[in-house]
């Protein structure tokens, strides 16, 4: 049985996370899974990624049960988590999180790599690791810092505060919430427009806010000039300049 | 250009360009693969019109190492008499500026040929290690010697006993490369910074690179010395004076290497 259901329309590739009757928490063997869609996501394509959960939850972090086996936390994360949250960061294209319901501990550091979240409005936002004694991992304190700035970042998580779908919205968490019904939908109209865009542009703007985290304005201004030498000897580029002159709407093929 | 050349060879303008070409072994460096680029480089050496070379693998690999079926079939005295990696010497004795552009893997004898070079552009995507000592080896064409001079004996120990690799930009943090470019731009921004040295006086270039090089090799007073001579040689130069007329005449220079 398939812990991770990859399917494919148009250019979207959706990778559901599926072990729906254990809130579809992570296992090796879904991380083993997991691994696999996000290196096929890598084909060209494939232009939007969207991430979600079968089911009631997106992803409840990891499975409790596992966990405790190894003996070698550290070991675990270096060898399930970490490969998927970088595969999310070196895909040279728009992840997006369709977050459907729960969505906890490394399910949330999990969602929080993505570059886009919408969220449905029967999801809930649960830190988790301070519940049990354990420190945000799976990149949460990376992303989550990211996104939330370090004072409501630290107050979060160390509070374990539980957040409803508008709360994550009122804190920029997720960028939409919609009724949990039209979730499906709405992460699949906003994948198929991110699927029209020139996605060599896109991977390379991905790569380069990622590099402004840790680069002085000069790395930054020199990074963009090499890649805007790339971007401008790309079809897509040719074609938006000569949709503009031309006043029509251009027609991206992601080269 | 024909693909079963193991070293292929372009030029532009003032700037030659070596790339190393055993793709399917990941530019494995045999001997054959060594005697072709020497000769490559002596070559170039000696054409006066070329001022700077860029040495390169392909975006995968820049060299993934020593060629391994090589090593196990020699013996400790086929390898001592048949002086292959004696060979590398030669490339030390090199005068036109090398510039490595690295992408991909760059391991083992492919990270000490970097060292050879007098300066390294990566790719973003590149890695760089000293991973013999998993073949239950060590370094045997200078990297315990240039890696240490490079990065200082504590990354350099971390990198030799224990195999790890570095990425572009821990290499670039310890030293071991001086620039960092997008994975499209390795080969490029090489020839950029090739064509930047070619630019400037050939004379002055070699004798700085000699210079530089001497720090590696003789005591601090010994090389301020050598330094001060080839000042003063570099100033007894047609372009040294084109250089400083220009400079007061608020005019690029146009260098000859004369």
């Amino acid at each position: 049985m398939a812990d991770v259901e990859v399917t494919q329309d148009g250019a979207v590739r959706t990778i559901t996370l599926s072990r729906p009757d254990k809130m579809n928490a992570f296992t090796r063997g879904m991380h083993a899974e997991l691994h696999a869609a996000l290196k096929d996501a890598r084909d060209p394509e494939v232009r939007a990624v969207v991430v979600t959960g079968a089911g009631r939850a997106f992803c409840a972090g990891q499975d409790l049960t596992e966990f405790g086996e190894t003996g070698d936390v550290g070991a675990a994360l270096r060898e399930t988590y970490h490969p998927n949250v970088e595969a999310v960061r070196a895909l040279e294209k728009p992840v997006i999180a369709s977050v459907n319901g729960a969505c906890a501990g490394a399910g949330l550091s999990f969602a929080c790599s993505c570059d886009i979240r919408i969220a449905s409005d029967a999801a809930a936002f649960v830190p988790g690791f301070a519940g049990i004694g354990l420190i945000p991992d799976a990149g949460g304190t990376y992303f989550i810092h990211r996104l939330l700035g370090a004072p409501r970042a630290f107050e979060w998580m160390t509070s374990n505060r539980r957040l409803t779908a508008a709360e994550a919205h009122a804190w920029g968490l997720v960028s939409e919430v919609v009724e949990a019904d039209a979730l499906a939908g709405r992460a699949a109209e906003l994948a198929a427009f991110y699927a029209s865009m020139p996605t060599r542009a896109i991977g390379m703007t991905k790569r380069l806010f990622d590099h402004a985290d840790t680069a002085t304005l000069d790395e930054q201004l020199e990074l963009e000039a090499q890649l805007q030498t790339v971007a401008a000897q790309s079809a897509d580029f040719r074609e938006g300049v000569a949709a503009f002159l031309e006043k029509r709407a251009p027609k991206f093929t992601g080269r | 250009m024909s693909e079963e050349e193991l070293v292929r060879v372009e030029r532009d303008g003032h700037v030659a360009v070596a790339l190393l070409n055993r793709p399917k072994q990941l530019n494995a460096l045999s001997g054959e693969l060594m005697g072709a680029l020497l000769e490559t480089l002596r070559a170039l050496d000696e054409d006066v019109e070329v001022r700077a070379i860029v040495l390169g693998g392909n975006e995968r690999a820049f060299a993934a190492g020593a060629d391994i079926q090589e090593l196990a079939a020699g013996t400790p005295i086929s390898l001592y008499q048949n002086r292959r990696i004696d060979a590398w010497d030669a490339i030390r004795a090199v005068r036109t500026p090398l510039v490595a552009a690295v992408s991909g893997f760059c391991l083992g004898g492919g990270c000490e040929l970097a060292m050879l070079c007098d300066l390294v552009v990566a790719s973003e995507t590149a890695r760089f290690g000293q991973p013999e000592i998993n073949l239950g080896v060590l370094p045997g064409a200078g990297g315990t010697q240039r890696l240490t001079r490079a990065v200082g004996k504590a990354v350099a120990m971390d990198m030799i006993l224990t195999g790890r690799m570095l990425t572009a930009r821990e290499a670039l943090a310890v030293g071991l490369v001086a620039r960092v470019v997008a994975r499209e731009a390795w080969l490029t921004e090489a020839k950029r910074v090739a064509a930047e040295i070619a630019a400037k006086s050939p004379v002055s270039v070699r004798l700085a690179k000699e210079a530089v090089d001497a720090a590696f090799e003789v005591p601090l007073s010994a090389g301020v010395e050598l330094e001060r001579r080839a000042f003063y040689l570099a100033r007894a130069s047609e372009d040294a004076t084109e250089g400083l007329t220009a400079f007061v005449e608020k005019r690029k220079p146009e260098f000859r290497g004369r």
